[in-house]
């Protein structure tokens, strides 16, 4: 948004000064751009959702992180005599019924579900963010097309088109992270079209074109910087939902394959024993709530702040 | 209107046909014999003979395609090798129970959710719209197939109140109905938070619009102002919600059903994809699919009668 009033607010005509905004805003502006941050910051910090969402999301970041470290057991150590244990000084979260330290197994899953959530998240942000600005800025046959295929994917149930694709590969991890790339582009895509259209029609960018300017240079120069806000915070609602999947598809089997623990397979592993230990499932769950609590909680927080517009929209 | 139908059905079959491309293509762009990857390792080679005489599998990929959507939309999804039985007639035995859990799960949601919105919308910051507020995003933030697995850990294996397995003798409306409980509220809960959030945005949107301010100067009573006046319009976007959320409660019933054991289509496709049969895979996916896209284009059409200005724009 500062990004947008900087190139109206220069007011040097005829000369190209895409590249060089900052030198030539004046300070007072740059003074004024500066308040406005700390305004937000300060607004988000007062924000007790947003902090709270913070607080959740880098303890996520952390525990997956640093699981080796803070891991009490192997994840996979097999110990027999201590098995389906409730939890215990030795044991926090209990065992499951090979007598795996299930504590630890909770780190070792958020490993998983962070990588997913990273590679998912920021590949389907890239490309839907392509896109949608090729679609909201090129030609009209263009266009439509690409809206025939968002609407395409977006006519699956996620699930559904996961336990398709499965039925035909067997699971695997990369699975997961194609069906949530998949998935997730059309969501990003649709929100960057939006904004190039209503850009496309703008006088700086008329100016640029006038200037010469090829697509390439519109594009990433100019409207990438005005339509990415929204779009990275969709990406941290976004988050929660790609953690699900994985989480959902281990749980049927479909993702990631036993031994390796992911809190999809632990909540599998605990659902086969739930009549004789409930403490399988609760461990399995609780990472998963805390998390997609986590980014929801932050996501609202950020769209609060920079975005209250898009506040009234749901 | 007419206009705008006849572009929103053409739209709507323009995705059912991507479908059926996206389904069909699956199954090719797997290298190897598609009759044998469709049938898995498990089939007879009479099996794989009969299935590919059957796909016309001799023929070009093109004339493939064509023969098949000729028969998808004459209602003939081919047959299942296994059982000999038409795979149109296996899917819609399945159908009634998951239209049931369906219609029970948002039933619940919506009666419950559309209230409780316009009621935090008519008090605004009391403590019924924090806790309503709160309460939504902690909803929408809990993953339906965990609901699931907690409420069968709570209600039928801890405190033993409901059933936990399949849904119901046949001829007992009683014990179909105690069947149904668990898994329409696993997957109706979220959607209480999101119809809620969503109606009290719109309505305190429409609450400070001028006709309001004029129904209540007439001196109608207010709950006759919320409801007659406010609602008939704070309802457009909730009802697009509903068709767009859509896919995401047929997920969520996908998982509903293979937890609670419920023989619907969700089910049916989990149980065919791991026996590998591909072909009813196929079918149960494209009808699951057309389901969605029937709804969103209901709802969109709902949307449209309801709402002038909204024809303009497609």
């Amino acid at each position: 948004m500062s990004e947008k009033r900087s190139e109206t607010a220069t007011g040097s005509p005829a000369v190209d000064t895409s590249g060089v905004a900052a030198e030539t805003v004046p300070d007072a502006l740059r003074e004024s751009a500066a308040r406005e941050r700390r305004e937000k910051l300060r607004l988000f910090l007062t924000n007790w959702q947003g902090v709270t969402g913070l607080t959740l999301v880098l303890l996520f970041f952390a525990s997956a992180i640093f699981a080796p470290w803070l891991a009490p057991y192997d994840p996979n150590a097999i110990d027999i005599p201590a098995r389906m244990s409730g939890p215990t000084l030795d044991h926090w979260a209990g065992t499951d019924q090979l007598g795996r330290d299930t504590f630890s197994r909770m780190l070792y899953g958020g490993r998983v579900a962070l990588k997913v959530a990273a590679i998912g998240v920021s590949v389907a942000l890239v490309i839907g963010l392509a896109l949608g600005m090729l679609a909201g800025y090129g030609p009209r046959w263009l266009d439509n097309l690409l809206l025939l295929a968002f609407d395409t994917v977006r006519a699956f149930p996620t699930i559904v088109l996961a336990l398709a694709t499965v039925a035909l590969t067997g699971p695997s991890l990369e699975l997961v992270l194609a069906i949530v790339i998949v998935t997730s582009i059309p969501q990003y895509a649709r929100i960057a079209r939006t904004s190039t259209l209503a850009l496309k029609s703008t006088d700086f960018i008329l100016a640029e074109r006038s200037l010469g300017a090829g697509m390439g240079r519109v594009l990433f120069h100019h409207v990438m910087p005005n339509v990415i806000g929204p779009l990275l915070i969709l990406a941290a609602m976004e988050v929660p939902v790609v953690v699900t999947v994985e989480a959902g598809l281990s749980f049927l089997g479909l993702g990631v394959l036993p031994p390796t623990a992911s809190w999809g397979t632990i909540l599998n592993e605990g659902y086969l024993v739930i009549r004789d230990t409930p403490w399988l499932v609760i461990a399995g769950g609780i990472p998963l709530i805390l998390t997609t609590l986590g980014f929801t909680f932050l996501g609202e927080a950020l769209r609060d702040v920079f975005d209250p517009r898009m506040n009234r929209g749901r | 209107m007419l206009i705008y139908l006849a572009k929103r059905v053409g739209l709507s079959m323009a995705v059912v046909l991507a479908v059926v491309l996206v389904l069909f293509s699956l199954l090719h762009l797997i290298p190897g014999d598609p009759a044998t990857i469709a049938l898995g390792p498990r089939a007879t080679p009479e099996a794989v003979q009969r299935y590919s005489e059957k796909m016309h599998l001799d023929e070009p990929v093109a004339i493939q395609f064509l023969i098949y959507v000729k028969n998808a939309f004459m209602g003939d999804l081919g047959v299942d090798v296994f059982s000999d039985r038409s795979v149109t007639a296996i899917v819609l035995d399945r159908m009634g129970f998951t239209l049931v859990l369906v219609i029970a799960g948002l039933g619940w949601a919506v009666a419950l959710g559309i209230p409780l919105g316009c009621l935090a919308a008519v008090r605004p910051n009391t403590w019924l719209d924090r806790v309503t507020g709160v309460l939504s995003v902690g909803t929408i933030a809990v993953p339906s197939f965990l609901v699931s697995i907690w409420a069968l850990l709570i209600f039928a294996v801890t405190l033993g109140w409901l059933p936990a397995i399949g849904a119901g003798d046949p001829g007992d409306p009683w014990d179909q109905a105690q069947h149904l409980v668990l898994p329409a509220f696993a997957i109706g809960l979220s959607w209480v938070g999101y119809l809620a959030r969503m109606v009290r945005a719109s309505m305190l949107e429409v609450m400070g619009e001028t006709y309001i301010r004029s129904a209540h100067a007439f001196g109608l009573p207010p709950r006759r102002v919320v409801f007659r006046y406010a609602l008939r319009v704070a309802i457009l976007p909730t009802i697009t919600l509903i068709g767009m959320g859509f896919s995401g409660l047929l997920s969520g019933t996908v998982f509903a059903e293979i937890i609670f054991a419920r023989p619907g289509v969700g089910k049916l496709i989990f149980d065919t994809v791991s026996a590998r049969n591909f072909p009813v895979v196929q079918g149960a996916v494209l009808i699951t699919t057309s389901l969605y896209i029937v709804i969103t284009l209901i709802s969109d059409l709902m949307v449209a009668w309801l709402d002038p200005r909204v024809r303009e724009t497609l």
